[in-house]
């Protein structure tokens, strides 16, 4: 079994990317994203609800992740910019090509609205031994990425566990 | 539009309590509009040939984050606007396809308020096909304590997801 490298040791706990929005939280998607799942509540669809409940407009709390999705393409870009860099970093530098994700919690805070400009920062939290599991062998990793509004409000927090691994060892 | 017909207050909310199923018949467009509502461009989710060959899967397939919009809408046709999620925790288990005729079913597990006084419901709900489970979700949904209640007008340390 090879060891974690140090150079990802060194990545836990500490911020490893701060990324701000490439555009502000906007009610086209939240529509979109309603319409995806048929979704009916009132707080995104009636204005009047809205301000009742919530002091007008929010966001589905669990787009929280949609708002820093990188466009797929912008002038003058050159390579592909990847929404949790970390998880693609650890797969590039522990040598595991193929990866899932297994686990995935949010924590809500803040609402976001309509407007806001979010900032993340990822974290990486922990890098397991090598395991094997029926898709192959390689390692569990836990990811926070914290998101804050335009005012630094904590608006959500989400912890991702990826499993990076190599095919056919399993 | 109504903002209290379909209300649930913590206090008509029991532990072993059954939500309503929701079934949805999952097709192509489901998956495709899934992945562009979430913004998530990545092949596997509306490229037949990549998902097959390159992931090893029957077919394209439910992204992650439209997921997590599906359990919110189950969890919020039950509670009503009202119902602010404070956390939620999934653990993929299987893939949803074009096809698959999907079924949430959700259960109560605690009932509780806290010590600033904020009513909270602990539901697990399984995302399944047949008799396969797809997707676990569990969940954590502040519920208003009385009619007048919202616990939307709560921040900082009066809010504890």
């Amino acid at each position: 079994m090879s060891t974690v490298p140090d150079e990802v040791t060194g990545w836990i706990d500490r911020v490893r990317y701060e990324e701000q929005g490439e555009f502000p939280v906007e009610r086209g998607y939240i529509w979109t994203s309603c319409a995806s799942v048929e979704n009916g509540n009132p707080l995104f669809w009636d204005d009047e609800v809205a301000q009742a409940i919530t002091g007008g407009p929010i966001a589905p709390p669990t787009m929280v992740s949609v708002w820093f999705r990188p466009h797929h393409w912008a002038p003058g870009r050159t390579k592909q910019a990847l929404p949790l860099q970390v998880h693609f970093d650890l797969k590039d530098r522990l040598g595991l090509p193929e990866a899932v994700m297994t686990d995935n919690t949010i924590v809500f805070h803040e609402p976001v609205r309509p407007g806001d400009l979010l900032r993340t920062s990822q974290i990486l939290r922990s890098v397991s031994d090598e395991k094997t599991t029926k898709l192959g062998t390689g390692r569990f990793w836990v990811i926070d990425v914290e998101y804050r509004n335009q005012g630094g409000e904590l608006v959500a927090v989400e912890s991702y566990t990826g499993f990076g691994y190599r095919k056919g060892e399993g | 539009m109504s903002i209290t017909s379909t209300e649930q207050t913590i206090d008509a909310v029991e532990e072993g309590q059954h939500l309503p199923d929701l079934a949805y018949d999952v097709t192509a467009t489901t998956v495709v509009l899934g992945a562009l509502a979430t913004r998530d461009w990545r092949p596997m989710h509306h490229d037949k040939d990549f998902a097959v060959h390159r992931n090893g899967t029957k077919d394209i397939f439910l992204n992650t984050p439209n997921q997590a919009a599906w359990f919110e809408r189950y969890l919020t046709d039950w509670t009503g606007p009202k119902g602010r999620i404070g956390r939620m925790t999934f653990r993929m288990k299987g893939s949803v396809f074009p096809g698959d005729s999907m079924v949430f079913r959700g259960v109560v597990t605690k009932v509780e308020t806290d010590d600033t006084g904020c009513g909270w419901a602990e539901i697990d709900i399984n995302l399944s096909v047949e008799d396969r489970v797809a997707t676990e979700c569990a969940a954590r949904v502040a519920l208003p304590t009385t009619p007048d209640d919202n616990p939307w007008t709560r921040r900082a340390e009066r809010w504890r997801p």
